[in-house]
């Protein structure tokens, strides 16, 4: 059983912003939902709340940048690059400031549907000149992202777990660093964020019928790390996939094409994640299966990739974790 | 003009039925947007059972599960605006602008005979239209408003063009006052201002809360009814409770400009219990099974039913 890890982002949050006088907290009205409500109320200093009107807290945050400050700014990932953009461009990411972006409930895990979805978050954040974007994929991560986030010399956009998070890993993220989760030589399976934990979940059934996987996790998406994910894809004997909670349009799909195409790698790479469509509303279990980017369609990927047929079935995969919806460690409906 | 379905029930009637509706669900679901349906019950059963001039529901009375979003491949997608009634000339039109009042706004569609009660059984459930933040799909939207301050401005190009195609229904926008801190809101009034758009309506609950708490601890927003009509708007301040307000407010004159009925609200009109958690009202969840029996039996009391028997 993994451990699960209840609001991990609360207290790493607390103990960096603690440890540096530079760092200020903001937030956009989803203090709650971005779990640092016991922060503003034990450190009323060090918050600034900023209603629920992004555009102006993007310049603001630019602004306090200016002043020698690093804010860390908190909403869902969705408000902090729709309707900002121009703002995150222009106060943020043209002149470098240290402005930290926490956006929680990235992708489908928000059943709040299309407007409440962070479906191209990465797609946008990685064509914006100067960003650096980390995704966590476990409570461990989430632990460090603060201190990662805050380690990079310009403007980072994260994309943060909250509520009850799967500890995976025992080690805080380094930057620029991928994770090597299985070192096979058949296939080399990528992935970020929630879908790694699916991931885990395919590899163990996959390597049960004597597929040879090779699986990294990414928790820095840009920069990226091109010559060792090169080796990666030179080390294994077949072909590439993706999977990730985004649209395969710019994500780590998109990534991946790009560094094999640029390097003249001939191998097959297929890329699951949400194809061209929006999403809607729904649990983030059924939502991962409908639209594939669950453990079962990595392994349907594969079958593709390979084209062999395992057998495995959703038996054979270890239990998906169901999230209750009205759980403590959730403070809002959203 | 023609109502129908409305008037087979007083207005007072719908605002209780929705407040009981919502209660029951928020019970059985251990939580819920319960406080918006405290502020806004007489708006909504106001808007639905007597003022807007609405055909009769086009789409079925049992929701259809969600059928996908728009695409290419989806030639049949149709919004959910269907439960308002046709799309016509003379007839009104209506935006949930805060698209987290889907819960109240369902109700409400239930207590006016719009939609079935089995509605309110799928909503936030996996595959449906019933969402939990009203998507254009689900009953009674036309547009996804999900992400705030949005609404007035769709109200306002519409309008527009409805009035260069000359035709006479209005386009009502229901908002919530957290809007007031997006600047959009204040560009979409100097727009109805500039452009002269008097058939957009609007009525906004003001129940000075948002996600954080009350709204002045997040954000002050100061005297909106005289920011609105320094920004070109008609305003006109009514008691959210008091149906004769609102049905008085309508009839103010407002040529050239757009019409913003501010109704203060309590969020905990009608449920004197919720009182013990505001501010932070925005999303009630029990907590614990002692608070959520407790409330059970007092909220019910308050809204003179038995309490719900509800699966622990
Ligand atoms: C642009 C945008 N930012 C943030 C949110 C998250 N959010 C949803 S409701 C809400 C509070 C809005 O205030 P109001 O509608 O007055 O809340 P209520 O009275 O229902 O508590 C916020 C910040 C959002 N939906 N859209
Ligand atoms: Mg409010």
């Amino acid at each position: 059983m993994v451990e699960m890890v209840s609001r991990p982002y609360e207290a790493a949050f607390e103990k960096h912003a603690m440890a540096h006088d530079e760092v200020l907290c903001l937030s956009a009205d989803l203090t709650s939902s971005c779990e640092i409500d016991k922060f503003r109320d034990n450190h009323p200093e060090k918050f600034l709340s900023l209603g629920m009107a992004e555009q102006n807290m993007m310049s603001f945050a630019g602004g306090l940048g200016l002043a020698g400050y690093r804010p860390f700014v908190h909403s869902f990932g969705v408000f902090l690059y729709r309707r900002p953009y121009d703002q995150l461009m222009a106060s943020i990411a043209y002149p470098r400031r240290k402005v930290r972006l926490m956006g929680f409930l990235p992708g489908i895990t928000t059943p709040g549907g299309m407007t409440h979805q962070a479906i191209e978050d990465i797609s946008v954040m990685r064509s914006i000149p100067n960003m650096t974007i980390l995704e966590t994929g476990d409570a461990t991560e989430v632990e460090s992202i603060c201190e990662a986030a805050d380690s990079i010399d310009g403007p980072v956009y994260c994309r943060v777990l909250r509520g009850s998070v799967p500890r995976l890993f025992d080690t805080p993220i380094e930057v620029g660093e991928m994770r090597e989760l299985e070192t096979g030589d058949d296939i080399l399976i990528v992935s970020s964020g929630i879908t790694t934990e699916e991931a885990m979940r395919a590899s163990a059934a996959l390597k049960g019928a004597g597929v040879s996987v090779r699986h990294l996790h990414l928790n820095t998406i840009k920069p990226f790390d091109h010559k060792t994910m090169l080796d990666h894809i030179a080390s294994v004997k077949g072909g590439v996939i993706t999977l990730e909670n985004h649209v395969v349009d710019g994500g780590i799909g998109s990534l991946m094409a790009e560094t094999m195409a640029d390097n003249g790698v001939g191998k097959r790479l297929v890329r699951l994640g949400l194809k061209d469509t929006y999403a809607h509303g729904g649990s983030r279990a059924y939502l991962m299966r409908y639209y594939g980017l669950d453990a079962l369609a990595l392994v349907q990927g594969i079958e593709d990739l390979m084209g062999q047929k395992f057998g495995i079935t959703e038996d054979d995969l270890s239990a998906a974790r169901v999230e209750a919806v009205h759980s403590l460690v959730k403070a809002e409906g959203l | 003009m023609e109502h129908a379905l409305q008037n087979e029930k007083t207005t007072e009637d719908v605002a209780l039925g929705i407040r009981r509706r919502v209660f029951e669900h928020s019970i059985r679901n251990n939580g819920g947007y319960m406080s918006q349906a405290c502020s806004a019950a007489e708006q909504l059963a106001w808007l639905y059972n007597e003022e807007l001039n609405l055909g009769a529901p086009t789409l079925p009375m049992i929701p259809k599960p969600f059928e996908g979003v728009p695409h290419k491949d989806n030639p049949d997608y149709h919004t959910g605006a269907g439960y308002n009634g046709p799309v016509a000339p003379d007839l009104d039109r209506l935006f949930i602008a805060p698209a987290h009042y889907a819960l109240v706004a369902y109700a409400t569609l239930i207590e006016t005979g719009r939609m079935a009660p089995e509605g309110l059984e799928m909503f936030n459930k996996d595959g449906s239209s019933v969402e939990m933040i009203g998507a254009e799909h689900s009953p009674g939207m036309e547009v996804h408003n999900g992400t705030l301050g949005i609404g007035l401005s769709t109200a306002a190009g519409l309008a527009y063009g409805r009035k260069l195609r000359g035709e006479t229904g209005n386009v009502w926008v229901y908002m919530s006052d957290g809007e007031v801190q997006e600047g959009q809101t204040w560009e979409a009034i100097a727009a109805c201002a500039h452009h002269k758009i008097d058939n957009v309506k609007a009525i906004m609950d003001v129940n000075r809360q948002q996600c954080d708490g009350a709204m002045d601890s997040v954000m002050e927003v100061g005297d909106i009814g005289r920011k609105m009509e320094e920004f070109g708007a008609k305003v006109v301040w009514v008691d959210a409770h008091n149906i004769d307000e609102m049905r008085e407010a309508v009839k103010t004159p407002h040529p050239g400009q757009p019409l913003i009925i501010l109704a203060n609200s309590s969020p905990f009109e009608g449920m004197p219990t919720l009182e013990e958690r505001f501010p932070r009202l925005h999303y009630v969840r029990f907590k614990s099974e002692e608070e959520r029996a407790r409330f059970n039996t007092e909220i019910a009391a308050s809204l003179g039913i038995d309490p719900i028997d509800y699966a622990h």
